[in-house]
């Protein structure tokens, strides 16, 4: 049967591979000017990003990245419109940093924007790990990834932990096929799917030595800092005010050292970390209100954190090593 | 002939285009997609080989677009369709159900007559096609 060439409906920026000669003949011809603050404005990223700048605590240079590559997206929309189409973009992505530090948020911020350009057609955020591609068995990997792609096409897959794919200490395992198909899709269905990797920096570098199909199809590397003091308990701050709880002054001070601490110990998931903190913290505080009840206890009472919660922690009971190795405090 | 079974059928071919428009309507409405192939064109052979699981929670038709091109390849000379399923309670039916793909000849149906008791004839249709060949070497493009 005849396969016909996507040409699309209306001359739509839904369309990266449309060819300028189709699109003049399908619409009037190309503008001479583009006013770019008018696209920016109507592409409607401007809320995204200040979304983006407003909810999320520090990483500047994420920051600054995501505003790059989205004013990189629309200057190529732009263009295309002109007829200057330099090609369809390659908006494979890999974010490498430490857990709990936004990877994941900054994706589905990250598809949202490609979204409102008009690079993904949905803008849906399909998020998986090793698991979710690779099978157990013989043939099973295939059609796993596969339905895996399928549900993320129009969208962006966002692979957490993608250097666990390959384990190549053991010659049983699947996920060389996951990536060979992943590959294959990275290239070939370039405007159909947008793939986001993420995971530790310097084992993300080992994988795509050992990968260097996936290394040269990535066209951004965005680094993700571990926050700052100051920036976790601007988080905590944050995350408190969403669950109407508040820290009097001597917790403030508790809490500052308790972060300073545990920055430092193992297994330290950033905003994850915190957030864990903190639900420990209330739980201390609901037992404290339980146990002293009997008065009447007004809202100013079930907002307050006292520094007793947070001295409670098992951070500050001892410096041993050994106790902190297991058990998160 | 063409056989004419099916949504769109007195309609000259879809384009691939227009299946994907189609298919997108199917997924807005959160229908999941099927693909099905055979060689058989009765009208009431119903239950055609199903090509891969129903497709549930997709979210654009590249996917299917995808399984349908690779159903061509393998059976680019059968009549494939396409079915969207319903699965809202009290529904749960195919709600949409068309051909994307025709063998390039389709010599069509004969009238059998048999005559049964007192002379009364009993009548079924059969495809010439089904009649000559055995399946798998019916529509050799």
């Amino acid at each position: 049967m005849t396969e016909h060439t996507e040409t699309g409906g209306p001359p739509s920026p839904e369309d990266p591979t449309a060819t300028s000669a189709t699109q003049s003949a399908e619409t009037t011809a190309p503008p001479v000017t583009i006013d770019l603050a008018r696209e920016y404005e109507e592409a409607g990223i401007a809320e995204v990003l200040d979304s983006l700048d407003r909810d999320l605590v520090g990483l500047e240079p994420v920051k600054r990245r995501v505003r790059e590559i989205a004013a990189l997206l629309l200057v190529e929309r732009v263009r295309e419109r002109m007829g200057l189409s330099a090609g369809a973009p390659s908006l494979h992505m890999c974010f490498t940093g430490n857990p709990g530090t936004g990877k994941t948020t900054v994706a589905m911020r990250m598809a949202e924007i490609l979204h409102r350009l008009g690079y993904c057609r949905k803008g849906h955020v399909v998020a998986v790990t090793r698991d979710d591609l690779v099978g157990q068995y013989i043939g099973h990997t295939a059609p796993k990834t596969k339905d895996v792609l399928k549900r993320a096409m129009g969208g962006v897959l966002f692979i957490d932990e993608a250097y666990y794919l390959h384990r190549s200490e053991n010659e049983k395992d699947y996920g060389q096929e996951a990536i060979e198909i992943l590959l294959q899709v990275m290239e070939n269905q370039r405007d159909d799917l947008v793939v986001i990797l993420a995971g530790y920096e310097d084992r993300m570098n080992q994988f795509f030595e050992s990968n260097p199909g996936m290394a040269s199809r990535i066209a951004h590397h965005v680094s993700f800092p571990d926050y700052t003091a100051d920036e976790l308990f601007e988080i905590a701050e944050k995350m408190l005010g969403e669950w109407n709880y508040r820290f009097d002054p001597e917790a403030v001070a508790a809490f500052r050292e308790y972060l300073e601490v545990r920055r430092n110990r193992p297994h330290f998931a950033n905003a994850r970390s915190v957030r864990n903190a903190l639900d420990r913290i209330r739980l201390r505080q609901a037992l404290r209100l339980f146990e002293e009840r009997g008065s009447e206890l007004t809202a100013a009472d079930l907002q307050t954190i006292r520094e007793t919660e947070v001295r409670a922690s098992r951070l500050f009971e001892t410096d041993d090593e050994t106790a902190e190795g297991g058990s998160t405090p | 002939m063409r056989i004419t079974q099916g949504a769109f059928s007195f309609l000259p071919d879809l384009t691939d285009d227009e299946i994907r428009a189609q298919l997108e309507y199917c997924l807005d409405n959160k229908w999941a997609v099927a693909i099905e192939y055979t060689d058989d064109p009765h009208p009431r052979n119903t239950f055609w080989e199903m090509w891969g699981a129903p497709m549930f929670d997709l979210h654009d038709a590249a996917g299917i677009m995808g399984e349908l091109k690779e159903c061509r390849a393998e059976h680019g000379t059968e009549y494939i369709r396409v079915n969207a399923f319903d699965s809202t309670f009290g529904v749960e039916t195919i709600v949409l159900s068309f051909i994307v793909n025709r063998p390039a000849a389709e010599p069509g149906f004969r009238i059998d007559r048999t005559e049964t008791a007192g002379r009364t004839q009993r009548y079924s249709i059969v495809s010439y096609a089904v009649d000559r060949q055995p399946t798998g070497e019916r529509y050799d493009a």
